[in-house]
């Protein structure tokens, strides 16, 4: 596996949603170059035929019956936004 | 003795006698946190009057002589990424700093139902990443066994605030270690259990396939107290499983005799400091001595257990905080013109160093030509794991090992070493990526004065014999009984 280089980490970065100074960049570029190297240790074991696991529970595919259920209410969701109006979440504009 | 050292039946009793109220309880826990906290930092929030009020109301039910609930009258302290209704919730988190919760998650509705007073919100790493609780947002919780060093993480102010007797018991959450770690950093005893065994609903998610939340206790009795509140299916929670829940406390018989300990000889050599390395191997002989029989097994893949728990539940991370974002909850930053720098300000303003570093790592895994060498890699490791362990226990009852390499390192020592820091977690992620039970028990000191914990891993579902055997244990030694010299009684 190859080196992280710093133009993917603001590229991983943007995909994060994540503004990073001068400093962070630096850093991090640093740092998640550390952890891969680590990581790379994995690929000393063949894994070709071992199925990969996303949880280790037997649950699968839960399901309930498409009835509606008592929610909060609106005053109560908006709560905690930053900035609300007319009972909706506000936002500076998508469009121009 | 301090209040909380009684034992729950002890405590009832005292209450039903009208020799103590509930409010006596919750007020000699704030009490406590207002005399002692500031050495160790362990609160964020104190709800004072809301407990009050709570105990007053839960004192009225005791005089008209209603039936006790099962933690009727405790007064609690609960991590930080525990949703409560009308308490703060900031995940130790400058982006949560004002978020105030309007409903309470599964376990903060089940500790009251049973009639525990939740009275005050505890310091973690943020948004539970860390070992250490240096990663808090607001301030590092400090060792009550020395100062200098850490509590250990991400549930640090749980564990710290455990030993220090400021509450009956708390709760902390384990993704890869979270509980157990700190609990034998502080002395204290510490359970996770089997994934899907409590509700994770109202519990702010880091990895969703390995959090689990779980009590940390002066003694397994208490453990089993908690755990017996805090159990069961609940359909808000897709991945809580729907299987019957034992009577945890019937399982404390004080008998072991018979019993299969395997222990893994890659989790007791090299590796393992030596004075830990003594103390497990003396719990061995004790357990031994009551009539437990133990082998030495293998569990081949452990060395590659910490990088493939860091790819997924960094992974898991990067999705689950891309809900902070600034426009439903948490501090927004004034300073976006448009909705993508909003984003982005309010993320970099709002997530610390560590948070930003998981969320780096987890975003690389599961991007666009890396998914199949980083992530899907580690979740096939993963399965070689759950096989390691299912090898072992088709042959033993329980798995016994350290809880951690050392004891608590100092503060400091480990922050600029990420690699370094993450490989504390060797003796714990095993656990969390099979989605298995297990409980660290005090098991002795090192020369420094710092508690040494004894960890044992069960089958899923198998709290019942994890329990029996820590208890059997503590009740033979003793060495959960040593509190430090400052704490009161």
């Amino acid at each position: 596996m190859s080196a992280i280089t710093r133009k993917e980490v603001e590229h991983v970065a943007n995909l994060a949603r994540l503004q990073l100074t001068e400093e962070e960049a630096e850093r991090y570029t640093k740092d998640l170059n550390a952890i891969l190297d680590f990581a790379a240790k994995l690929n000393e074991l063949d894994t070709s035929q071992v199925q990969p696991t996303s949880h280790a529970t037997d649950v699968k595919n839960v399901m309930r019956e498409d009835v509606n259920r008592p929610s909060l209410p609106i005053a109560e969701v908006l709560k905690n936004a930053p900035d609300h109006e007319d009972d909706q979440f506000k936002v500076p504009a998508v469009f121009e | 003795m301090s209040l909380f050292d009684k034992r729950l039946s002890e405590i009832h009793s005292a209450l039903r006698a009208k020799e103590l109220s509930v409010t006596d309880l919750v007020q000699a826990s704030v009490a406590s946190i207002k005399e002692h906290d500031d050495q160790i930092k362990s609160v964020l929030e104190v709800d004072e009057e809301g407990a009050l009020a709570h105990a007053r109301k839960l004192d009225q039910q005791l005089a008209k002589g209603e039936e006790l609930g099962l933690l009727y009258g405790l007064p609690a302290g609960l991590k930080d990424n525990m949703v409560t209704k009308g308490i703060r919730t900031t995940c130790a988190s400058k982006f949560l700093s004002n978020y105030d919760p309007v409903y309470d998650g599964t376990v903060s509705q089940k500790v009251k139902e049973a009639g525990s007073v939740i009275v005050a919100k505890l310091n973690m790493d943020e948004f539970a990443m860390g070992g250490s609780n240096e990663n808090s947002g607001f301030f590092p919780t400090k060792n009550p066994w020395n100062t200098d060093y850490v509590p250990g993480g991400s549930s640090g102010g749980s564990a710290a605030a455990m030993a220090a007797r400021h509450f009956y018991y708390t709760l902390g959450s384990d993704t890869g270690g979270s509980i157990r770690q700190p609990a034998a950093f502080c002395g204290v005893v510490g359970l996770k259990p089997t994934y899907g065994r409590v509700s994770r609903f109202g519990l702010v998610a880091f990895a969703s396939s390995l959090d689990q939340i779980g009590p940390i206790t002066k003694n397994v009795e208490d453990a089993a107290y908690v755990l017996q509140a805090i159990a069961g299916h609940d359909a808000y929670d897709s991945t809580s499983a729907n299987v019957e829940v034992p009577d945890f406390l019937s399982a404390l018989t004080g008998d072991v005799k018979g019993l299969r300990i395997g222990v893994p000889k890659e989790l007791i050599g090299e590796g393992i400091d030596p004075e830990v390395r003594e103390a497990v191997l003396a719990a061995l002989k004790q357990l031994e001595s009551l009539g437990a029989t133990w082998s030495e097994v293998s569990m081949p893949h452990t060395e590659y257990a910490v990088p493939a728990y860091y790819l997924l539940a960094s992974s898991e991370a990067s999705s689950n905080l891309a809900r902070f974002d600034g426009v439903r909850y948490g501090v927004r930053a004034d300073n976006a013109d448009n909705l993508i720098e909003l984003y982005k300000e309010s993320r970099s303003q709002g997530f610390g160093p560590e948070v930003k570093r998981r969320i780096m790592l987890g975003t690389y895994a599961l991007s666009s030509g890396y998914y199949d060498a980083y992530y899907k890699k580690a979740q096939q490791v993963r399965t070689l794991i759950i096989q390691d362990f299912n090898n072992i226990f088709a042959d033993f009852d329980v798995i016994l090992h350290p809880t951690t390499p050392t004891t608590a390192f100092k503060i400091g020592e480990k922050v600029d070493d990420p690699v370094k820091m993450y490989l504390e977690d060797i003796c714990t992620v095993p656990v969390n990526l099979a989605g298995l039970p297990a409980i660290s028990v005090p098991c002795g000191f090192a020369k420094s004065g710092l508690p040494i914990g004894l960890q044992i891993v069960g089958k899923a579902f198998d709290e019942s014999t994890v329990l029996r055997v820590a208890h059997a244990y503590e009740q033979s030694v003793g060495h959960h009984l040593r509190k430090p010299e400052w704490v009161r009684g």
